[in-house]
């Protein structure tokens, strides 16, 4: 069962999010949710079967999914609350979210800390305008990872890969083992964009060339891709006529690059770095929104996983203390609400503190004029914190009253105070 | 065993086939309606401007011109029975510099000629505070109240819908070979398929409305020239303009304009390129820069880094001459009932404004068949409204938390950009025209044209795909035969089912 106040909700289950769960609770938050969009936690961990996580920490080289299973298993034993297969709609600077899912329905709840733990998504064939036809066999390297690793299913037979990304490269390894044609990887850059472990194992090891300086000029096939374009590109990125070669292929997988998935964060106001594509932090991870946090690929786009398990348990840490204070700070103060013939008080809330310097004035107005003696009282419940008497009152003449420092301890045992006008 | 004799046969399932099959569903007639490709609304209809026209366009005493003002007309009537979205928020043909604002006084002119209501050339300050992105040297603007913006692929699906929950039948995959003739009467068409036998055959098969023509020996000299129009499509989140912006026309083209779409989009297109190839919607590097140079004009601060899709769609430009001698024009609509042949409406040239003339050119087919000597009696249980299916992103909290509560696979977002859940996928492969390909989903969804284009729910939606039509989902595809997404199991699902 959802409760309808956490101290800290984390929005994605991926490493960011569940090392800043568990942490936030090992903190000392009291109740910790974590919302998933898949039906399973660990993200993207869950599609990357193969080795090379875990260096860093666990100093073990850990395919993704055991790597992911050990926060799992952890933030099992801690009594996090889970929320699965579900979706953030909305998330307010107030930090209140709105979440759909089959399971539970749409629900509505609040955070008194949150943590945006979104991760990031692959660049697309539209965002660098690869010329040519729209066939079906072009996919992005993490889509189609998901279709090989979790779907069990190839998405082609011959495969040509544009950009030396660590998907893109490792994606190359796993085709061949499952007997496809990796005809090469095109990189528009005069770099790898990727690790060099990754280029030496599951490229040159596989005799697979990579061309640097290359890109697709365009994509050729109606219903299928039939051919890639490829063509050298000189200093300036500008295609060199000539080097035009007709790659025949039924795939073309892109690994252009991540992008930081930051539409929740500009929903609650939180304000992005163009550069990064991910929110401003302070050395907290807190946001430009007090008690938003955010880690992982959601802030920038990582390398390495323990960075990223780094970053969420710095901000987890972080979260769990401001929710902490923020009870504190609750439990400290007060509510004010109008009771009979009251239409509104000012102020809304009150520091029980403040009675030890002075005595606290309200002010109000009233719902309807009573012409003849009336007493103004201050309630907690049914025990009495303050009264005054006027002679009448009339909503056209705001009504003022004084809590007295004399009060101070009633206060103290106030969960909320209420004020009412009634008839001597 | 005797052939099933139907009164209509409609070739092609665009928008104007699809409006036609509509508007006939409310007569007693046995009406079938083909298309070639694997779902409706492939072609021109499935990649364009999304306009409604207001009309000072088209030369004045031309078909074009009388349908375009005819169906621009008929839009919000058509909005509110099809349940399609339709604004009629008004265009403005920007102009930039003291030339072209001279050019603005001959096409209010010419709109007036045409009968098109509710224009005013308002002055640069106007159009600045209408529109702040506008470029600075803006010198004035025609302000056209009656233009409209509108979801083109749902008013497709919703007007063959509706044609088909009122009793016509629709056979998709179904491509026009030839006619079958009797002396100089059409009786019936040869298909991919089979052959069909009827009274009367529509040509409305857009690009290939020519090569259909030419099948019954019409207008030997009519060709369709494809004229291919490249577009940018920029994330909502980073760029909005809230008008329809035309540029000062050009002889040959409206022009490059930037405008919203009723998704929210902001839309830059298209180019005008005559090509040969009726299939080639490939986008170009050159065509890109040419669209982007005309946009920029109109709103300097666009950012390509916010471009999240291109397409190119072909306008199916016609060399018909005018009906009328005393007008000069040689690209006019074809809508006729030949003399030289029996049993043929004859449609040709369909470009834009198509898709503002189709409910008009439907009108325009029925007076034809009544002319023609056909009763057309109405039948008494046509229902004129295709209703809605919910639409997750368009409804607020409070429905959308009833819409979950009443049926849980609501509340399971598939396309996380777009916001469209596995109910309205669900509903969409079970509706009266069954969408079976991830295309004929995202056109009517609007899944995965959001930032990701797909990346997430493309795995997602085959697998729901291939659970809700039966089938293995190797044979789930893009947009019909041969574009396929997967092509075998993986060594270890084989090993799993051995």
């Amino acid at each position: 069962m959802l409760k309808a106040k956490y101290d800290v909700v984390v929005i994605g289950a991926g490493p960011a999010g569940l090392a800043a769960a568990i942490e936030a609770k090992k903190t000392g938050a009291q109740d910790v949710l974590v919302v998933e969009r898949a039906q399973e936690l660990g993200g993207i961990l869950q599609q990357c079967i193969h080795n090379g996580f875990g260096l860093q920490i666990f100093k073990r080289d850990m395919p993704g999914p055991a790597y992911a299973q050990h926060f799992i298993d952890e933030l099992a034993g801690l009594h996090i609350d889970t929320l699965l297969d579900a979706m953030v709609l909305n998330v307010t600077s107030e930090r209140h979210v709105h979440a759909t899912s089959r399971g539970s329905g749409f629900v509505e709840l609040d955070g008194r800390a949150l943590v945006l733990s979104m991760g990031c998504r692959e660049r697309t064939r539209a965002q660098i305008a690869l010329p040519g036809t729209r066939p079906a066999g072009v996919y992005t390297a993490g889509t189609a990872q998901r279709f090989v690793n979790i779907e069990g299913f190839m998405p082609g037979k011959r495969f040509v890969i544009l950009g030396s990304g660590d998907i893109g490269m490792i994606m190359a390894r796993r085709l061949v083992f499952e007997g496809a044609k990796v005809e090469r990887v095109l990189e528009i850059m005069p770099f790898l964009t990727g690790l060099t472990r990754n280029y030496v194992q599951c490229l040159m090891d596989f005799d697979i060339p990579l061309q640097l300086n290359h890109t697709v000029k365009r994509i050729l096939g109606n219903n299928r891709v039939e051919a890639i374009e490829s063509v050298q590109i000189d200093k300036q990125r500008q295609p060199i006529a000539g080097t035009e070669e007709i790659i025949p292929c039924d795939t073309l997988l892109l690994s252009v690059g991540l992008i930081p998935e930051n539409e929740l964060s500009r929903k609650a106001g939180v304000s992005l770095d163009p550069v990064t594509g991910g929110p401003f932090v302070d050395e907290r991870m807190q946001t430009s929104v007090p008690g938003i946090f955010a880690a992982g690929n959601v802030v920038h786009v990582y390398d390495l996983v323990d960075w990223v398990t780094e970053a969420g348990l710095l901000c987890g840490r972080n979260a769990a203390q401001y929710a902490i204070r923020e009870r504190k700070l609750h439990g400290r103060r007060v509510g004010i609400k109008a009771g009979n013939n009251v239409r509104y008080i000012v102020p809304h809330v009150l520091d029980k503190e403040s009675l030890a310097e002075s005595a606290q004035r309200l002010q109000m107005r009233v719902t309807m004029p009573i012409e003849e003696p009336v007493l103004i009282e201050v309630m907690n419940g049914e025990e009495r914190v303050a009264r005054k008497t006027e002679l009448y009152v009339r909503p056209g003449e705001m009504v003022n009253i004084d809590i007295p420092q004399s009060a101070y301890d009633a206060v103290q045992r106030a969960s909320e105070l209420s004020v009412r006008v009634v008839r001597r | 065993m005797a052939e099933k004799m139907y009164d209509v046969i409609i070739i092609g399932a665009g928008v104007v086939g699809s409006m036609v099959a509509r508007f006939l569903s409310r007569y007693k007639l046995d009406v079938l309606l083909i298309e070639k490709d694997s779902d409706i609304g492939m072609g021109a209809s499935s990649a364009n401007t999304a306009i409604v026209h207001a009309g000072y366009d088209p030369k004045p005493g031309t078909l074009k011109a009388e349908m375009n003002i005819l169906g621009n007309q008929m839009f919000d009537q058509l909005a509110g029975e099809l349940n399609f979205s339709f604004e009629r928020r008004g265009d403005y043909v920007v102009a930039i510099g003291p030339e072209e604002y001279a050019k603005l006084e001959s096409l209010r002119q010419q709109g007036l000629e045409n009968g098109v209501p509710g224009m005013v050339i308002i002055n640069a300050a106007d159009v600045r505070r209408r529109e702040p992105n506008i470029n600075p040297e803006v010198s004035g603007a025609l302000w056209a109240s009656t233009g409209g913006i509108c979801d083109p692929f749902s008013l497709v699906v919703a007007a063959a819908e509706n044609a088909v929950v009122n009793g016509v039948t629709l056979m998709t995959d179904t491509a026009f070979q030839d006619f079958i003739m009797e002396g100089k009467r059409i009786v019936g068409i040869k298909t991919n398929r089979g052959d069909f036998r009827s009274r009367w055959v529509v040509n409305s098969a857009g690009l290939y409305s020519d090569a259909v023509m030419h099948k019954a020996g019409l207008r030997p000299e009519f060709k369709i020239t494809p004229r291919k129009g490249e577009y940018y499509i920029f994330d909502k989140a980073e760029i909005t303009i809230n008008n329809v912006l035309f540029p000062v026309p050009s002889a040959t083209s409206k022009g490059i304009l930037v405008t919203t779409t009723v998704h929210g989009n902001t839309l830059i297109g298209p180019n005008a390129l005559e090509i040969d190839d009726k299939e080639d919607r490939s986008i170009t590097r050159e065509g890109l820069d040419e669209i982007w140079e005309g946009a920029v004009k109109l709103i300097p601060s666009l950012s390509l880094r916010f471009s999240i899709a291109e397409f190119a769609g072909l306008r199916p430009g016609g060399n018909a001459p005018c009906a009328n001698p005393d007008v000069k024009d040689n690209k006019d609509f074809i809508i006729e009932i030949p003399e030289q042949v029996e049993g043929l409406v004859n449609l040709g040239g369909i470009e834009s404004p198509g898709l503002t003339s189709s409910p008009a050119i439907a009108v325009r087919v029925v007076e034809l068949l009544k002319g023609a000597g056909e009763k057309l009696e109405e039948k008494p249980e046509w229902d004129p409204i295709r209703r809605a299916r919910p639409r997750f992103r368009d409804m607020l909290p409070i429905e959308q938390k009833l819409l979950v509560e009443n049926d849980s696979s609501y509340g399971r977002i598939i396309c996380r950009c777009e916001n469209v859940t596995e109910g309205e996928i669900v509903a969409e492969i079970h509706a009266p025209i069954p969408a079976c390909t991830y295309d004929a989903l995202k056109r009517r969804t609007w899944l995965g044209t959001g930032r990701c284009q797909g990346g997430f729910d493309t795995t997602l939606v085959v697998q729901i795909l291939a659970r809700e039509l039966g089938v293995s989902p190797l044979e789930i595809s893009k947009k019909g035969k041969g574009s396929e997404f997967l092509v075998r199991p993986t060594k270890d699902k084989e090993a799993e089912s051995c």
